[in-house]
């Protein structure tokens, strides 16, 4: 990585770190602290998804498993907070892998890959709701305590600067791997798989570890869901509105590129809120307007917002345009 | 080097390759060709590993290599390039290469270096940061080619790199292989333009039917029988022999 990728990202969360200096308003924060959360959950899926052109419809699995760790840890062993996102970050992770191991060592791709994920977020749901350990259909309150050491804070704007802080190490984890040789790898397995295993890819390994890094930031993002409302139940955690939430935001915001779950999840949330604000009074507005933009996108942004404006940019220089990424993994 | 003994493939009723076997010594040019559906595809996959024998064993550099994965082969040095081209389409000439320069480069530097050198090398320089979508289909497989020699191999299988060029095509692309061979790299080829074979290859096998049906220097290995018989059908060679009797 050279200092000129890392400076747009610099400025982004430097900027973003001024807001709550000048927004103070609650609601305000809770939609940014909950749309970084969003935000966070898409990287993870970005990663697998958009760098590994592995799509994921059950996402749900990682962020449920890491709200879970970090509530059933708290709540039933009293372990510290912070700890508590260490090891959901690592359950997420070794949940990735064994999926990933299951599935791509069975050689699932594409459809029969989503399936098998959203298979796999139903069950945990089911289970999840089940069971007493995780507190059944009750779901799980952490307790209220406000002390920095449970990762509780008087100050909205605390959680906001610490879950905007853990976006900006996954941007820069992100900036690596574009730059790495297992980002080349791994983008090379989405591009076409048999070319690459010819050029010496260890295709398995490639896709493993990109599961098991997308599920541990899942997890992460899941586990600040839980440390930030307090409570989860089992359709929050493990229900299909994330999984969907997750894979939206990457593919609204931009494919496979660095900014671009940031970038769909603010507008995604962006103008649901809005949504909310004229037309209040129709429950799911927000909903509707997910469902359009969806619609606007993929009929009219091949690549998302940042492949949009790349193509604009490129037009406005009289480059040959870059072909839309989409492309090349679309038949697969 | 490279030693095929006795390796069938069956897919299902069909013997696509029947106890087939080949040996390549370090250095030079060797062709394998043989008529449409001959199996020589199926030979290639199974030599990269993309195939599992049914039968049969392929030693490289005397290891046996019959069960290794294709990315073990690429990192023993066995490159190869797809008869159907297979880009990355969504990356650039550069960047398709530098995926073939990781394997021996764990850098992002040194990777992008020996992708630049070896684009170079079969004639992609100007071409390195276009869309690899975007190429003519000349221009493909000499991708193809380039992102299989960043590996660095000691053997590479060329899979009709030749087909679909135009004459001048293959003209521009002819030095081009005799250059990796001259840097010691050797190569086995799967190629259908008869010119270019009897140009390149100091040594062809033919396979027809799944069976390898003759082997030596390419002039002599046309004048068999048997090959003419397995292009042209049964009886071929006689009529041959004597419309050439009679006009000569």
């Amino acid at each position: 990585m050279t200092v000129r990728d890392l400076i747009p990202i610099a400025v982004l969360i430097l900027l973003a770190a001024l807001l709550p200096l000048v927004v103070t308003s609650s609601p305000v924060l809770n939609f940014l602290v909950f749309m970084l959360i969003v935000a966070l959950g898409a990287q993870g899926w970005n990663i697998l998804g958009g760098f590994g052109g592995q799509f994921s419809f059950g996402h749900a699995a990682f962020f449920g498993t890491g709200a879970y760790v970090t509530a059933i840890l708290q709540t039933r062993y009293g372990i510290n907070a912070w700890a508590g996102l260490v090891l959901a970050t690592a359950a997420g992770a070794a949940v990735g892998w064994v999926i990933g191991f299951l599935s791509f060592r069975s050689g699932l791709r594409g459809s029969y890959f989503a399936l098998v994920t959203l298979a796999f977020a139903e069950v945990f749901r089911i289970l999840a709701n089940a069971a007493s350990f995780t507190g059944g259909a009750a779901g799980l309150l952490i307790k209220l305590d406000v002390r920095p050491a449970n990762l509780q804070f008087d100050d909205r704007a605390v959680f906001y600067w610490l879950v905007l802080a853990l976006v900006a190490a996954v941007l820069l984890l992100t900036r690596w791997i574009q730059r790495s040789r297992f980002g080349a790898q791994l983008v090379a397995v989405r591009e076409n798989e048999d070319a690459a295993k010819a050029l010496g890819v260890n295709s398995l390994k490639v896709k493993l570890r990109a599961i098991a890094l997308s599920g541990g930031v899942t997890a992460l993002s899941g586990c600040l869901y839980a440390q930030y409302f307090l409570y989860i139940d089992a359709n929050i955690a493990y229900g299909s509105w994330i999984s969907v939430e997750l894979l939206l935001a990457p593919i609204i915001g931009g494919v496979g590129t660095v900014f671009g779950p940031v970038v769909g999840a603010l507008t995604l949330h962006g103008l649901g809120e809005l949504a909310k604000q004229f037309a209040g009074r129709i429950p799911g507005i927000d909903l509707i307007v997910f469902g359009g933009v969806l619609v606007l996108a993929v009929a009219f942004a091949r690549g998302g917002i940042l492949g949009l404006l790349e193509r604009l940019r490129d037009r406005g220089r009289g480059m040959v345009t870059r072909g839309p990424k989409e492309v090349s993994h679309a038949g697969r | 080097m490279l030693a095929v003994e006795g390796v069938s493939k069956r897919f299902g009723g069909l013997m696509a390759v029947n106890n087939a076997s080949l040996s390549l010594q370090p250095g030079g040019i060797v062709g394998l060709i043989g008529p449409n559906g001959a199996g020589k595809t199926t030979l290639f996959s199974m030599i990269s590993g993309f195939v599992a024998p049914s039968d049969g064993r392929i030693r490289f550099e005397g290891t046996d290599i019959t069960g290794e994965e294709p990315h073990r082969r690429a990192e023993l040095g066995i490159g190869r390039t797809f008869q159907i081209v297979q880009p990355f389409a969504g990356l650039t000439v550069c960047e398709n290469i530098a995926v073939g320069a990781y394997l021996r480069h764990a850098k992002r530097a040194d990777a992008t270096a020996k992708a630049r050198e070896v684009a170079r090398r079969v004639g992609l320089g100007t071409e390195l940061d276009r869309p690899a979508g975007g190429l003519t289909v000349a221009g493909r497989k000499r991708l193809e080619l380039a992102r299989a020699l960043a590996t660095e191999p000691t053997l590479l299988l060329l899979d009709e790199v030749l087909a679909g060029l135009n004459p001048s095509e293959i003209r521009d692309i002819l030095p081009v292989i005799r250059g990796i061979r001259d840097e010691g790299v050797t190569i086995l080829m799967i190629e259908h333009v008869m010119q270019a074979v009897m140009n390149l290859c100091e040594r062809v096998y033919v396979l027809a039917q799944g069976r390898m049906i003759a082997e030596g220097p390419p002039a002599v290995v046309c004048a068999d029988a048997r090959v003419i018989e397995a292009y042209l059908g049964h009886g071929a060679a006689a009529r041959l022999k004597a419309e050439g009797a009679a006009h000569g």
